[in-house]
């Protein structure tokens, strides 16, 4: 039986445990909140930016339509854009997204193409580098260190861009959490290249086929899908953001609460010693005093 | 209908302006357009200017957008730009800092890298001339 002095320890430090789980969780809530509100405040744009697309490749949805929209013709080698945190301490949020990750990657090798990785955040890194090192081109960490800014979506979708250009792959991927609640994030795969059309909505928006276009339909287009590939990276790096908060959250949550149950345990057991020690010299006494 | 039009400024990161104004001169890819209140419909690209804001015939905001999208409806007209900054704000030492930033750079990248920083610098420099010309207008 452990003696009173280390259940006193121990029961220290799970509280001290409980104080630092607590306080993650406190400023989780907080940088949840900001996420939230800066991925609400982002959405406007790439609603805005959708419609456009929609409404210009309905007009040429042809086979001679800009490689971004129509793809290289081939689906050889596939690049995933796999977006985890920098850091750990969140649930399953990491794990789920490199779970998926990797399935993606099976599936895709048994059908005989081609894969290369691209890791955001630290942790994604760290976890794929395991299996599949020889895959991973390029990583970048750091970003959701701070305020997610468009600029670093940008640099990614440029690297993204350029390697496009150069027939490096065919088809692009990305990975990430898309946040549904503080409880529940959801793991997306979202092609980005050649770009998913959203529906063209002829009904809602009657107007769409009346548009004038300047420079023409063809000159937009080629200078609006950049820009969607880097509008898509962040929203997906917002979301992600805000369900890492989430998830950590969460997360933090519960090992509070299971600090707070090992200390009523440990407690109990306390006291229990404690008593049965007292009683212990009671006894001694007693019977020390009746053998005079 | 009204005699004003709904202007909206959206940049990535949040909606930036939206409120009813008379006027608004953007600048397109082929040329500086004005937009009344049932304007037709028209989509444009748009280069590196100065985004004026007409109310009651006097100009109540000058923008500079690096660059953009405008989409005009008749009774709106939306511009989605990446960085859009009050010309008072200017900050034309500050872009041209970040022309020399990246050459510097560029000294040291190869291949793909490289590429895609001179690209970035012949972008940033239409733009500090466009900053210029704003300031001095």
């Amino acid at each position: 039986m452990p003696s009173l002095k280390d259940l006193k320890l121990r029961i220290n430090s799970v509280k001290s445990t409980q104080k630092i789980t607590s306080a993650m969780k406190m400023v989780a809530a907080a940088k949840l909140r900001r996420a939230q509100e800066q991925a609400e405040a982002a959405r406007p744009y790439s609603v805005r930016m959708d419609r456009m697309i929609a409404s210009l490749a309905g007009k040429s949805s042809g086979v001679g339509g800009p490689k971004l929209l129509a793809g290289t013709g081939a689906d050889d080698s596939h690049l995933l854009v796999v977006m985890t945190a920098d850091r750990g301490l969140c649930g399953g949020f990491n794990t789920s997204i490199v779970r998926a990750t990797r399935n993606r990657i099976r599936a895709l090798e048994l059908a005989g193409k081609k894969v290369r990785l691209i890791c955001v955040g630290r942790k994604g890194k760290d976890q794929l580098r395991r299996d599949y090192a020889s895959l991973i081109t390029d990583s970048i960490e750091g970003i959701t260190r701070k305020k997610v800014e468009f600029s670093s979506a940008d640099e990614i979708g440029g690297r993204l861009l350029q390697m496009y250009e150069n027939d490096e792959f065919d088809i692009c991927t990305i990975i990430y959490n898309r946040f549904q609640s503080a409880m529940t994030q959801i793991v997306t795969e979202q092609q980005i290249i050649p770009a998913s059309v959203p529906g063209v909505d002829e009904g809602a928006d009657g107007a769409a086929g009346l548009y004038e276009y300047e420079p023409d339909e063809e000159g937009i287009l080629a200078e609006l899908l950049p820009r969607n590939v880097a509008t898509q990276i962040f929203s997906a790096l917002l979301e992600n953001t805000a369900s890492e908060h989430g998830a950590r959250m969460s997360a933090m949550d519960s090992a509070t609460r299971n600090a707070g149950e090992m200390i009523d345990k440990l407690t109990l057991t306390y006291n229990r010693t404690r008593q049965a020690f007292i009683t212990k010299e009671l006894i001694e006494i007693i019977s020390g005093a009746e053998a005079l | 209908m009204s005699d004003t039009t709904m202007f909206e400024l959206v940049s990535p990161e949040r909606l930036l302006m939206s409120r009813d104004v008379s006027m608004v001169v953007v600048p397109g890819g082929e040329g500086f357009f004005g937009v009344l209140p049932r304007h037709s419909p028209l989509l444009s690209t748009l280069v590196p200017g100065v985004i004026d804001v007409y109310e009651d015939g006097t100009i109540t905001d000058r923008i500079f957008v690096a660059g953009g999208f405008a989409e005009v409806t008749e009774d709106r007209c939306t511009v989605l730009a990446e960085e859009a900054v009050a010309v008072a704000d200017l900050d034309v030492a500050a872009t041209e800092q970040r022309v020399v930033d990246l050459r510097d750079e560029l000294k040291d990248a190869t291949g793909n890298e490289a590429d895609r920083l001179t690209r970035r610098i012949a972008e940033l420099e239409t733009v500090v001339v466009a900053m210029k010309l704003a300031k001095g207008s």
